[in-house]
């Protein structure tokens, strides 16, 4: 062991599980999924994680480091570690499946819940629809379409852990986005699906989703949005039609 | 399906209501403090405070307004609260109707009993 070696605590197993200590050589630049996929080559072949593009695209490296929920192939160790020590566990608010590991399959089907998907009425014969790209619509939509679905803000959201059958923050913040895509004709049945309380009107507007994002989207100002839109759709109708 | 639908329009609903009477309590509130903090310059007796209240109909106006937001606010924020504190127990709901109807019938005495000195 050399004096600049990490002292890093992974989770494993799965519900049950401990944390086990191994000792990782510091490198300039070292990323966290740097340190995990260290352990795995070098240290231990049987730890458990997921990752794929390692450039903070595709979403799937998330994970509990030093209690916060962050991508780890963008997050340095040089910004986070409190003094030579890491402790690298799975995403909240998720079952693990093993060790760094979650089952993502509820985080999804509540996309699917909160009609998080496009529906046009367009065919490929017809022309291409016009979309201004400063209206107010498209703006709306811009400024929360590049979520990449990592499931950061569902782990750090404090709903999430009290109301499990809530939407979450990643969902509602699509089902925003398509709100605000004029092309869409789901309109009516997505404003039902995210009204009340396992929809948007459970939020607390506490905020950790935003602050936890690392695309520093805001799925806070995304819910603010669909609560209002929603609410007033309910009492007094909306431009689609009333709830 | 249909009922789950139908509950989250009628959250959303509540949701609304919460928020428009909100915003009449926080105008309310201020109102009541101001008036506090006049009434109280020379001290505090219920000689004065009726020979302000009593027949005021713009006084029972106001504080009959007072308790109809609290009425609609109040009940709907314990309901959430103890939803989301004791998801399991169904004590949410009645709990919050106790509570508005106590507001309702206890509030409005109240304005009745400071506007009429007691007579009625």
């Amino acid at each position: 062991m050399s004096n600049t070696d990490l002292k890093v605590k992974v989770w494993r197993g799965a519900e049950q599980g401990e944390f086990v200590e191994y000792l990782v050589p510091r490198n300039p630049n070292q990323t966290v999924l740097d340190v995990v996929t260290y352990i795995q080559r070098k240290l231990d072949p049987t730890l458990s994680y997921r990752f794929a593009c390692r450039v903070g695209m595709c979403g799937s490296c998330a994970m509990t480091v030093n209690g916060v929920a962050r991508w780890t192939c963008r997050t340095h160790v040089s910004q986070i570690v409190q003094g030579d020590a890491l402790e690298i566990a799975p995403l909240n608010n998720l079952p693990v499946i093993k060790d760094l590991a979650t089952d993502m399959r509820e985080f999804f089907n509540k996309w699917k819940g909160a009609v998080g998907f496009f529906k046009g009425d367009k065919t490929r014969y017809d022309d291409f629809a016009k979309v201004q790209p400063d209206s107010q619509e498209r703006q709306l939509a811009n400024a929360g379409i590049e979520c990449i679905g990592c499931g950061v803000c569902y782990a750090s959201c404090e709903v999430v852990e009290s109301r499990p059958n809530y939407l979450g923050p990643a969902a509602l913040n699509r089902a925003w986005t398509l709100t605000n895509d004029v092309r869409d004709v789901q309109q009516i049945e997505r404003m039902r699906a995210v009204a009340g309380d396992a929809g948007c009107h459970a939020c607390h507007s506490q905020g950790s989703c935003t602050e936890a994002c690392p695309k520093s989207i805001a799925p806070t100002a995304s819910i603010a949005g669909l609560k209002k839109l929603v609410a007033r759709a309910a009492v007094r109708g909306s431009k689609w039609g009333k709830l | 399906m249909g009922q789950a639908l139908n509950q989250g329009v009628m959250q959303a609903k509540l949701w609304y209501a919460q928020r428009i009477s909100a915003m009449v309590l926080g105008i309310c509130v201020a109102a009541h403090l101001a008036m506090i903090f006049y009434a109280i310059r020379g001290g505090l007796t219920a000689q004065e405070i009726l020979g302000r209240t009593q027949g005021n109909v713009l006084f029972a106006f106001f504080y009959e307004v007072f308790v109809l937001a609290c009425f609609i606010h109040a009940p709907i924020g314990i309901n959430n609260i103890l939803q989301e504190t004791f998801p399991r127990s169904g004590i949410a709901k009645p709990t919050a109707c106790v509570l508005g109807l106590l507001i309702l019938v206890l509030g409005s005495t109240a304005v009745v009993g400071v506007y009429s000195g007691g007579t009625l």
